[in-house]
C-alpha cells in the first residue's frame, strides 16, 4: 500500500512530522518499508509564462525568451528546450534559486546574451527522468507561485508493508481511521453524497452465485465525455500511490479504490446486452482480460457476464472487449462485494494478481459498496459530466458476512500480555478502533465492524489491545521456570561434536542444497526413480538427494576451477529416499541425517616437513576410523556407481551397514576434471552420534611379550579375514593384534603377500613363560594356515 | 721443590693439553699405568725404611689425589665441552613451521546455529529436529493456516511430483506440532504438564531466489509452553538472546505487530546497533508471537490451561549481521575461499 502523505493528511492531520507519522504506523502494525520525498529539496522555483520566444542570435539550437514570474517585469532567459513556446506555463528557476544537487542558479552570458534564470525539466528538478523538454505546467497555474506549492511538492510517499489480516487499511480511509484512533486527531472522512437519479436508465442484476456475491451495485451513468482531462491533484495523488493515470474515468475508479478501499469497475455500457449476471463459467467457457491475456475459465471462477458472454473475471480483472475507452459515451459502473473465498487463489492461478484482487482476498467492507458508486458517480459529474440513473443493487441477505460478538475476559488478557491492565482501559483502546463494547462485569462483549475481517476470537481482540497499548509499555520479563537440569548424556555425541572433530582433521563444513539435477541422481546413484519436486526453481535442483556426495564433488570441481587444489570438505545433511512402508514421520519417505566427507589433493598441506603426496583411501579411512574411535568398524569391499570398484567399501559398525567409503570412480574423476581421484565418505549421521561411556579395569602390571609373525597369504585373502582369523582364536592373554607391515615383491611368489603382525601377550597375575607364548604362536600360525591358506615367512 | 710437587704440576698441565678423552686416557697412562710415574713412586716406597716410608707414602699419596682430582676435573670438562658441541651442531632453525596439517572449520551458519542453541540450552531449551519433506498438515494446518488462507500464498512452497499431501517445509514451525505432541505423549502422566521448551534449528525452502533470497535457508523456531508463558516473557527472551548472541548490550530491540497465522498476538523483532557500518538501521532479525489457542489445540495442548510463545530467527541473516557478511548466496556456494574465514 503506498500513498502520498498530505493525502492522507486531508483525513487526518495529527501534529507529527513525517519521521514520528510513520515511526507510530509501523509500532502500530502498518510496517513503513519505505518514507521518500516526493521531490528534492530546491528553491527559487516560480509558475512563469513565456511571453516572447525568438531564436538566439548566435546559436541553432537556442532560444531568448521572455518570461513573466510574476515580478513586473519580464525576465530574459536563454533556453534549450525544444518545446518553448509563447504562452506556454512552466517552472522558472529565478537568479538565486538552488535546484537539486546544490546547483546555484545566477545572472550568465550565454552565447553573448545574457541570461536572468533557467527554465526547468521534469528531470532538473528531480520529479521525474523526464528530459523532453521544459515541464508543462496546467494553464491555471498562478504566475509567480512557488513550484513547490502549485504541485504540493512538499509531501512524502510512504510505502507500507500490510500484514494480510489489516484488509481495512487497504486505503486511505483505513489508514487515517488508524492514525486517527492511534493518536486521537480528528477524523475527517471523504465527501459523500447522495446523488438522485437524473434519468431512469438502469440494468438489471442477477446474483446467480450468491454465496460468492452476496451484494452487486450498478449504475449506468449517460453522456459522459470520456476525453475529459484527469485534474492534476487527481493524477499526484495516484501516481503518489503507484498507479499510473490513464484516462478519466479509469482514473477516477482507482481513485475512489484509493480512497474508500472499494474496487470500481467500469463497463462501456453500449457493449453490454441484457441482465448482468455474477455466475460461475460454462464449460469451455474463454475471456480476454484488460492486460490482453486470453484466458479458459477454471469451473470455480466467478464471472462478471451479461446475456451474450463473459464480461470479467469476478473481482480480479475486466475484459478487454467491454472496458471503458476514451470512445466512452455511456458507462456501467460496478461496485460489488464478493467473498475472499471467491476470490481467493483465483488470480495467482491465472498467473497475475491485481488491486482488486487483493483486496477482495483479505476482505472489502460489505457496507461500502453503496457510498463507493456515490462517491465513485459524483466524481464522474464533477469531471466527465453526463447523467446518472438510480443504483441497482442486487442483494442477498443471508450470504453477506456476519460480524459476530466476541467475549473477552479482562483477566486472560492480563495472563497473555503479563501487564496489569484494567477493564475500563482495554474498553477505551477497543472503541478508539470503532469496536463496539458492552460490559457484562464478569467478561467484554465485543462487536466488529464491517470493515474489520480479523476480529473472530478472544486472541484477535488482545493482539488488538496489546496493539494499541503499545508492544514498547509491555515489559521485558527474565523468564521464570523450574530449574530441573538438562540430560547430560555420555553415551552420546552431539552433532557439533562430529563437527568439529571433522574440522579438526582438516575438513572445511558446507551447506549444499538439497535439491540436485536429476543426472547427478542417476549417475552417481543409480537412482532413476527420485523424488521430483514438481516446481522447482531451475532444471538442474529438479530432485530432492538422496547422497550428499554429488554435492561435495561438485565443490571439489568449482574449488579446483578457483585454484584451490587441496580440498577437505563435509557436509551434514538429510537425504530423502522413497520408501514404501507408510510409518515414520511422513509416510512414504525416508530421510536420514547423512554425514560426507571428501578429500581431494595432497595428504597434508604442502610444507618443507613432509615430502608432498596424495590423499588416499587409507588417509580418509584413517579419519573416519578416528571419528568412531574407540569402537571399531570393519569394511568389506563394494560396488557402487561413485565409487572405485577395486577401491570401495561399505562400512559396518556393530555389524549394521552405516554407509559406504571409497575413492571416486574414474569415470566421474575425469567427467569433472578433478585431476586426481578425490576420496570420499557418507555414512548415517547417527551412527556418529553414540559413543562409549567409559569402564575401568585391573590394569595388569605384569611384562608384556611382543612377538612378531609374518604371514605369507593369497594376495585375494584380505587383510581383515587374517584378522579376524587370529582374533577367533587368540587365547586371553593375548591383548593386541597389530598389522605393521604389508609386502608384496621380491621374497614373495606371486600371487602372494605378506603381512606382518605384532603380537602382544600379557598375563593378568604372572609372567609369560617362552613355552606358553610359543605355543600361542604357534596355534595362531595353525589356525590361520587351516582357515585362510597362509604360512610363516621364512 | 720436591719431585711430587713437579709431578702434580706436570699432570696438570697433561691434562690440560688433552683435548679429547682418548688423549686424556694416554696422559692418565704416563701417571697411573704400569709403568706410570706415580705407579713408580709407589713402587720406590717398598725400598724405603719403615718410618720413612709411612711419611713418604703419605706425601705420594697426596700427590696421587691431587693428580686423580685434575683428572677428574679435566674429564667432567671435556664432557661438558662435547655435550655443548654436539648441542650446537644439533640446533634447529625452530622459526621453521610446525609440521601439521591445516585446521577446517565450521560453516558460518553452523557456528551461529550452535551458539543458538547453546544460549537457549542454558535457559533450559532442548534442540530438537524434523523432517524437511513435511506433511501439508503439519506445515500448514496444523499451524492455522488452512487450505486457502492468504498466508499460503505468502509461502512460495515446493511441492513434490505425485504427492499432493507432502511438501518441502516453509519453515521450522512444523517441529512445534511434533515437539508438542512428542511433549504431550511423553508426560502424559504428569499434572501440571511440565513446561515444553524446545528450540529448533533447521533447513527450510522456498521458491525464491536473489540476493537476498536463497531457495534453501535457515530457521532456528523456540516455542515454550507452560502454565504462566505471557508475551512480557517472550520479549524478556528474545531480547536476551539477541544482546547475547551479539555479545553486546549497545543493541536496541524493538517488538513491532505484526501478523502469523500460528501466533497472536504477534511481533517482528528489529534490532539496531550503535555504531559500525549499520549504525542506528531498524533490521528485521525474527517473527514471534503468543502460540495461537488452534495450534496449541493440534498439538495436544489445552488453550485454556496452558499459554505458550514461539519466535522464529533467520540464523542466515543474523550470521550475516554478525560476520559482516553481505551476500546470502555465499553461504551455499560451497567456496573455500570464502568459508575458510571462519576457522
Amino acid at each position: 500500500m503506498q500513498f502520498s502523505e498530505n493525502w492522507l493528511r486531508t483525513f487526518v492531520n495529527p501534529p507529527l512530522d513525517s519521521g514520528a507519522l510513520g515511526h507510530l504506523m509501523t509500532m502500530a502494525g502498518l510496517e513503513v518499508e519505505e518514507a521518500h520525498p516526493v521531490a528534492p529539496p530546491f528553491s527559487g522555483v516560480v509558475v512563469a509564462r513565456i511571453v516572447e520566444a525568438e531564436k538566439h542570435p548566435n546559436a541553432d539550437k537556442l532560444k531568448l525568451c521572455k518570461v513573466d514570474a510574476g515580478a513586473g517585469e519580464t525576465l530574459q532567459i536563454v533556453c534549450g528546450a525544444p518545446n518553448a513556446a509563447v504562452g506556454m506555463k512552466v517552472p522558472c528557476a529565478k537568479v538565486g534559486a538552488v535546484l537539486p544537487g546544490d546547483f546555484a542558479i545566477k545572472a550568465a552570458k550565454l552565447r553573448g546574451v545574457e541570461s536572468f534564470g533557467m527554465l526547468c525539466s521534469a528531470r532538473e528538478l528531480g520529479l521525474s527522468e523526464d528530459h523532453e523538454g521544459l515541464l508543462a505546467l496546467d494553464e491555471d497555474a498562478p504566475v509567480g507561485m512557488d513550484i513547490r506549492e502549485w504541485l504540493a511538492l512538499d509531501d512524502t510517499c510512504f510505502v507500507i508493508k500490510l500484514t494480510p489480516n489489516r484488509a481495512d487499511c487497504l486505503s486511505l480511509t483505513g489508514v487515517a481511521r488508524e492514525v486517527a484512533a492511534l493518536t486521537g486527531a480528528p477524523l475527517t472522512p471523504a465527501p459523500l453524497s447522495l446523488l438522485p437519479p437524473a434519468s431512469d436508465t438502469r440494468r438489471a442484476i442477477v446474483l446467480d452465485a450468491p454465496e460468492k456475491c452476496p451484494r452487486y451495485c450498478g449504475r449506468i451513468i449517460s453522456g459522459v465525455n470520456a476525453r475529459a482531462q484527469t485534474p492534476a491533484w487527481m493524477k499526484d495523488r495516484l501516481k503518489r500511490s503507484g498507479l499510473r493515470p490513464i484516462h478519466a474515468l479509469v482514473d477516477i475508479t482507482n481513485y475512489v479504490m484509493l480512497e474508500l478501499g472499494q474496487p470500481l469497475h467500469a463497463f462501456d455500457n453500449a457493449c453490454l446486452s441484457g441482465a448482468i449476471h455474477v455466475r460461475l463459467p460454462h464449460p469451455g467457457e474463454a475471456l480476454q482480460l484488460l492486460n490482453e491475456q486470453n484466458v479458459t475459465l477454471a469451473p470455480d471462477t466467478l464471472l462478471i457476464a451479461d446475456e451474450a458472454r463473459a464480461l470479467a473475471l469476478a473481482g480480479i480483472m475486466g475484459g478487454i472487449e467491454t472496458g471503458v475507452t476514451l470512445d466512452t459515451t455511456e458507462v456501467f459502473l460496478e461496485s460489488a462485494f464478493f467473498t475472499p473465498e471467491a476470490v481467493t487463489g483465483r488470480a495467482r492461478a491465472y498467473g497475475f494478481g491485481s488491486d482488486a484482487s487483493h483486496r477482495y482476498e483479505r476482505g472489502v467492507d460489505f457496507q461500502l459498496q453503496r457510498p463507493a458508486i456515490e462517491r465513485a458517480t459524483q466524481l464522474i459529474l464533477d469531471i466527465c459530466g453526463g447523467v446518472p440513473g438510480p443504483v441497482e443493487e442486487a442483494r442477498s441477505d443471508e450470504h453477506l458476512p456476519r460480524r459476530e460478538e466476541v467475549a473477552l475476559r479482562p483477566a486472560r488478557v492480563c495472563r497473555v500480555l503479563g501487564i496489569d491492565l484494567d477493564t475500563e482501559t482495554m474498553r477505551g483502546l477497543l472503541e478508539r478502533v470503532h469496536l463496539t463494547v458492552r460490559d457484562l462485569a464478569v467478561e467484554l462483549r465485543v462487536m466488529p465492524p464491517a470493515f474489520r475481517f480479523d476480529i473472530e476470537t478472544e486472541e484477535d481482540l488482545i493482539e488488538e489491545i496489546a496493539r494499541l497499548h503499545g508492544y514498547d509499555n509491555i515489559p521485558s520479563l527474565a523468564p521464570r521456570g523450574n530449574l530441573a537440569m538438562l540430560a547430560s548424556t555420555e553415551s552420546a555425541r552431539t552433532q557439533w561434536d562430529v563437527r568439529h572433530f571433522l574440522a579438526g582433521r582438516g575438513f572445511q563444513e558446507v551447506v549444499n542444497f538439497s535439491f540436485v539435477d536429476s543426472a547427478w541422481e542417476r549417475d552417481f546413484c543409480a537412482n532413476d526413480a527420485p523424488i521430483r519436486l514438481a516446481n522447482p526453481i531451475a532444471s538442474q535442483m529438479d530432485v530432492m538427494r538422496s547422497s550428499l556426495i554429488p554435492g561435495l564433488v561438485s565443490n571439489l570441481a568449482t574449488n579446483r576451477k578457483r585454484q584451490q587444489n587441496r580440498v577437505r570438505v563435509f557436509e551434514l545433511g538429510r537425504c530423502f529416499m522413497r520408501q514404501e512402508q507408510t510409518a515414520g514421520e511422513v509416510p512414504g519417505f525416508h530421510q536420514p541425517q547423512r554425514l560426507a566427507a571428501l578429500a581431494a589433493g595432497t595428504a597434508s598441506p604442502e610444507q618443507w616437513g613432509e615430502p608432498a603426496r596424495a590423499v588416499d583411501f587409507f588417509d580418509l579411512k584413517g579419519d573416519l576410523e578416528a571419528l568412531f574411535a574407540p569402537r571399531t568398524l570393519t569394511f568389506a569391499p563394494v560396488s557402487v556407481p561413485a565409487l572405485h570398484p577395486g577401491r570401495a567399501a561399505s562400512v559396518f559398525l556393530d555389524g549394521r551397514n552405516i554407509g559406504e567409503i571409497g575413492e571416486l570412480h574414474p569415470v566421474w574423476t575425469q567427467r569433472f576434471e578433478l585431476g586426481a581421484a578425490p576420496v570420499v565418505f557418507e555414512i548415517d549421521l547417527d551412527a556418529t552420534l553414540s559413543a562409549l561411556c567409559p569402564k575401568s579395569g585391573e590394569v595388569s602390571r605384569m611384562p608384556i611379550v611382543l612377538r612378531d609373525l609374518a604371514l605369507v597369504v593369497p594376495a585375494s585373502v584380505s587383510a581383515q579375514r587374517v584378522l579376524d582369523a587370529l582374533r577367533e582364536t587368540a587365547p586371553a592373554n593375548v591383548r593386541e593384534i597389530l598389522l605393521f607391515d604389508v609386502y608384496q615383491g621380491k621374497g614373495i611368489e606371486i600371487g602372494c603377500k605378506s603381512l606382518a603382525f605384532r603380537i602382544s601377550m600379557q598375563d593378568t597375575c604372572r609372567t609369560l613363560e617362552d613355552a606358553e607364548v610359543d605355543e600361542v604362536i604357534s596355534g595362531l600360525l595353525h589356525h590361520v594356515e587351516r582357515t585362510v591358506g597362509g604360512r610363516l615367512r621364512i | 721443590m720436591d719431585n711430587l710437587d713437579q709431578l702434580v704440576i706436570d699432570a696438570r698441565a697433561a691434562f690440560a693439553e688433552a683435548s679429547a678423552a682418548a688423549a686424556l686416557e694416554q696422559a692418565k697412562a704416563r701417571f697411573f699405568g704400569k709403568n706410570g710415574l706415580i705407579t713408580e713412586q709407589l713402587k720406590a716406597l717398598g725400598g724405603l725404611p719403615p718410618e720413612r716410608k709411612r711419611e713418604r707414602g703419605a706425601e705420594v699419596n697426596r700427590a696421587k689425589a691431587a693428580i686423580e682430582a685434575a683428572l677428574a676435573e679435566r674429564r667432567e670438562a671435556l664432557r661438558e665441552a662435547e655435550l655443548s658441541a654436539q648441542l650446537q651442531a644439533e640446533s634447529l632453525d625452530v622459526t621453521l613451521p610446525g609440521r601439521g596439517s591445516a585446521p577446517g572449520g565450521l560453516h558460518p551458519v553452523s557456528r551461529s546455529l550452535e551458539r543458538i542453541e547453546r544460549l537457549f540450552q542454558s535457559i533450559g531449551f532442548v534442540a530438537v529436529d524434523g523432517p524437511e519433506i513435511e506433511t501439508d498438515w503439519h506445515n500448514f494446518t496444523a499451524l492455522n493456516i488452512p487450505a486457502d488462507h492468504p498466508a499460503r500464498s505468502m509461502h512460495d512452497t515446493f511441492f513434490l511430483e505425485g504427492r499432493e499431501d507432502v511438501l518441502l517445509r516453509t519453515h521450522t514451525s512444523p517441529v512445534q506440532i511434533r515437539a508438542m505432541l512428542a511433549h504431550v505423549e511423553q508426560t502424559r502422566d504428569c499434572d501440571p504438564m511440565p513446561d515444553l521448551r524446545v528450540i529448533m534449528p533447521g533447513r527450510v525452502y522456498r521458491v525464491d531466489s536473489d540476493a537476498t533470497h536463497s531457495p534453501m535457508f535457515h530457521q532456528a523456531e523456540g516455542l515454550w509452553v507452560g502454565e504462566r508463558v505471557s508475551f512480557a516473557d517472550l520479549k524478556g527472551v528474545v531480547a536476551d538472546f539477541l544482546c547475547k548472541f551479539f555479545e553486546t548490550d549497545d543493541l536496541q530491540v524493538r517488538f513491532r505487530p505484526s501478523f502469523f497465522p500460528f501466533t497472536e498476538p504477534s511481533a517482528e523483532v528489529d534490532v539496531a546497533f550503535k555504531g559500525g557500518a549499520l549504525d542506528g538501521r531498524w533490521l528485521e532479525v525474527a517473527g514471534c508471537g503468543m502460540v495461537h489457542p488452534n495450534v496449541l489445540r493440534f498439538g495436544g495442548i489445552d488453550p485454556e490451561r496452558y499459554t505458550g510463545f514461539a519466535f522464529g530467527f533467520g540464523p542466515d541473516r543474523l550470521t550475516m549481521l554478525r560476520y559482516g557478511v553481505s551476500d546470502l548466496r555465499l553461504f551455499f556456494e560451497g567456496d573455500l575461499r570464502f568459508l575458510s574465514q571462519f576457522r
